[in-house]
C-alpha cells in the first residue's frame, strides 16, 4: 500500500486505457505518454499495462506502507527518496515508512510513478484506467488526493531480486526523436478525411504554422493557437467516432488535437492525425510549448512504430537480464 | 499508395458508395453517401455487426449515417481492407430498428425541466402541448456516442425542435430530459450541458460495472411516457 501525502490536482490512476468501449460512448482514458508508462512497467518486470500514477501537478508526494520496488519515468524532473536523490526513468527499492517526493519537471508535462506488482485498483470495463468525466475507474473515479490509500498488487519478482538500475528514456535512446530545434517539438501526421476541403493556402499555412498549445489544454485535448484555419464553404458533418491525435479544425479555425480523454465523438472538419510513434511525445508537451506538423506516408506511419517498439523490447529483455544477474 | 494521400485512388468517390477515409494508422471512418435517414442508418448497424467480427477489429464505433472502425495493429493493405468494405457496403441488406423498446417515464416542466417554457414559447405552443408532442413520439436510438451510455434519438417531431443554447447550462443533471436542434436526449452525466431540459427521468442510463454498460443500444427503440408534469 501506498499513502498520497500531496497531490495538488489531477493527478491520476492510469494504464495503457480502456479498449472497447467507445461503441457505449466511453472514451479511452490511459497514460498520455503510454510509452513512459510502459517503461516503468517494464524496468519493475510488471506487464506493460500494468497501472501506475500519471503525475501531472507538482509537488507530489507518497509514503510506502510496505516495501515496494517503484521506477519514475515520463518527463524529466527531481525526485527524492527518504532524502535521497532519485534519478528519472530509474528503478529503486523503497522501505515501508519511505517518503517519496516528485517535484516540477525541467522538461516535459507528466511523470509517471510505477510500482512492483501495479496499482491493484478494481479493472472497470477492462482497464484501471480513472474515467475523471464518467466517475469510474482509478481511485473511485477521481484525482487522488492527500490521505488516499491506494493498494499495490503482488509483484511477479521476488522481493529480494535485484533494484537500483536506469535507463536512457526514449527521446535520447530513439535517433530522430529528440527535437532538432529544443523549442519546437515536431510532431508526425497524416492527412485526414477533410484536408482537401481547405484551400491550398489553408494547407500550406497548416504545414508552415509554428503551433502554440494553450493554456486550455488538458488531458482532453490540446487547443492551439498561432493561426486560423477556416473553409471557404462551411461543411456539414455528421457526428462520427474519433480516436486519439486527430486534429480537428472547428468554425473558429484555431485547430484542436484530441487527446486520451477525449470525447468518443466529433464533428469537425478533420485536417490529419498525429502518428501512434508521436502521441506519447506530444503527450509531454505542456501547455505554453510550440509544436509544428510535418506530413508522412500511411507505411512511414506504420514504420514509425518500429523503433518504440524495439525501444521497449530491449529496455525489457536488458532489465529482466540485470535482474537476473 | 494509400488513401488521405495525393494520387490516391479515393475509394469514397464512386457514385453510392460510401467515403472511406482513415484518422491515423488504428482507425478508419466510413461515411454513407447521401442524406440522412433510418434506411441508410440501418446499413451502417448492419455493417457495424459485420466488421465487428473481422480479424484486427477491435470495435466498430457507429456515428450518424458513419461508422469508424478501429484495428488492433495497422492493417496490412488499406486498399484490400477498403474494397471489402465497399463491396460489403453494397451487399449487407439495412437493418430495421429492431432493437428492444425503452419506456423512459418522466417528470415533465418543473425544477429540473427549467427549459420548458422557452421550448413552448419558441414552438408557439402551450407546454403541455410540447409535452404531448414530446410522450406521444417513438424514437429511435442512432448511436451511442458522446458520453458514456448517451443515446443519439432521432425522431423528434419538428414542431419541438429548439436550437441548443450557446452557452451551456452549468451542472445539468444527469436524467435531465433534453431537447438539441433536432434531436432529443437523456442526459447521462451531471456537466454543463447546451441542450434545453424539458423535464426529468431517474433511469440508470450507464452502469459501468456491467459487461454490457449501457441501457440503450443502436436500433433500440424509446418511448417517453409521463409519469407526472409538474407546470
Amino acid at each position: 500500500m501506498i499513502e498520497i501525502l500531496t497531490s495538488p490536482a489531477f493527478n491520476t490512476i492510469q494504464d495503457l486505457g480502456r479498449r472497447g468501449a467507445r461503441r457505449f460512448g466511453v472514451s479511452t482514458s490511459g497514460a498520455m505518454d503510454p510509452v513512459a508508462l510502459a517503461a516503468g512497467n517494464a524496468l519493475l518486470g510488471n506487464d506493460d499495462n500494468a497501472a501506475g500514477i500519471e503525475i501531472q501537478t507538482f509537488p507530489f508526494r507518497l509514503r510506502f506502507q510496505t516495501d515496494v520496488a517503484f521506477a519514475l519515468t515520463g518527463a524529466d524532473h527531481d525526485a527524492t527518496l527518504a532524502g535521497s536523490a532519485v534519478r528519472p526513468w530509474w528503478c529503486m527499492q523503497a522501505k515501508a515508512g519511505d517518503v517519496l517526493a516528485v517535484t516540477a519537471p525541467r522538461r516535459g508535462a507528466r511523470v509517471y510513478a510505477t510500482f512492483g506488482g501495479g496499482i491493484d485498483v478494481p479493472r472497470v470495463l477492462g482497464s484501471r484506467s480513472t474515467h475523471l468525466r464518467g466517475g469510474f475507474g482509478g481511485l473511485e473515479g477521481r484525482t487522488l488526493q492527500a490521505g488516499d490509500v491506494v493498494p499495490i498488487g503482488r509483484s511477479p519478482l521476488r522481493s529480494d531480486g535485484r533494484f537500483d538500475f536506469g535507463v536512457a528514456p526514449p527521446d535520447v535512446a530513439i535517433t530522430g526523436a529528440a527535437p532538432a530545434d529544443d523549442r519546437v517539438l515536431r510532431i508526425r501526421v497524416m492527412r485526414a478525411g477533410e484536408y482537401d476541403l481547405f484551400s491550398e493556402a489553408m494547407q500550406a499555412a497548416f504545414w508552415s504554422t509554428t503551433w502554440k498549445i494553450s493554456a486550455r489544454s488538458d488531458r482532453g485535448g490540446y487547443r492551439l493557437t498561432g493561426g486560423k484555419l477556416t473553409l471557404d464553404a462551411p461543411v456539414e458533418m455528421r457526428s462520427h467516432g474519433v480516436v486519439a491525435g486527430v486534429v480537428q479544425v472547428p468554425p473558429g479555425g484555431e485547430p484542436i488535437i484530441q487527446m486520451s480523454d477525449a470525447n468518443t465523438a466529433g464533428g469537425y472538419p478533420k485536417m490529419a492525425a498525429v502518428i501512434e510513434a508521436d502521441l506519447w511525445r506530444l503527450g509531454q508537451a505542456a501547455p505554453g510549448s510550440f509544436i509544428a506538423f510535418s506530413e508522412v506516408s500511411y507505411q512511414d506511419a506504420v514504420a514509425a512504430m518500429d523503433p518504440v517498439n524495439d525501444y521497449l523490447a530491449k529496455l525489457r529483455a536488458t532489465a529482466d537480464l540485470y535482474r537476473a544477474l | 499508395m494509400s488513401i488521405n494521400q495525393p494520387n490516391a485512388p479515393f475509394v469514397g468517390t464512386i457514385e453510392k458508395s460510401p467515403k472511406i477515409s482513415l484518422i491515423g494508422t488504428l482507425a478508419m471512418l466510413v461515411e454513407a453517401p447521401g442524406d440522412f435517414d433510418l434506411v441508410q442508418q440501418g446499413r451502417i448497424w448492419a455493417l457495424a455487426d459485420a466488421v465487428s467480427s473481422w480479424p484486427n477489429v477491435q470495435e466498430a464505433v457507429i456515428g450518424v449515417t458513419n461508422v469508424m472502425l478501429v484495428f488492433e495493429q495497422p492493417p496490412a493493405d488499406i486498399g484490400m481492407l477498403s474494397a471489402s468494405i465497399v463491396e460489403l457496403w453494397h451487399r449487407v441488406p439495412s437493418r430495421k430498428a429492431d432493437g428492444k423498446l425503452i419506456e423512459i417515464p418522466v417528470v415533465y416542466g418543473g425544477e429540473l425541466g427549467f427549459d420548458l417554457p422557452a421550448v413552448a414559447s419558441r414552438a408557439g405552443l402551450s407546454e403541455r402541448a410540447v409535452i404531448r408532442i414530446h410522450s406521444e413520439g417513438e424514437y429511435t436510438v442512432c448511436a451511442v456516442a458522446s458520453s458514456p451510455g448517451f443515446g443519439y434519438l432521432h425522431g423528434l417531431d419538428p414542431r419541438i425542435y429548439m436550437p441548443r443554447k450557446s452557452v451551456p447550462s452549468l451542472n445539468m443533471r444527469a436524467g435531465s430530459v433534453t431537447i438539441g436542434g433536432m434531436q432529443t436526449g437523456v442526459a447521462v452525466l451531471t456537466s454543463p450541458n447546451g441542450w434545453n431540459a424539458i423535464g426529468w427521468a431517474s433511469v440508470a442510463m450507464f452502469d459501468p460495472q456491467r459487461e454490457q454498460p449501457s441501457l440503450m443500444l443502436p436500433g433500440d427503440r424509446v418511448r417517453f411516457r409521463i409519469d407526472r408534469i409538474e407546470l
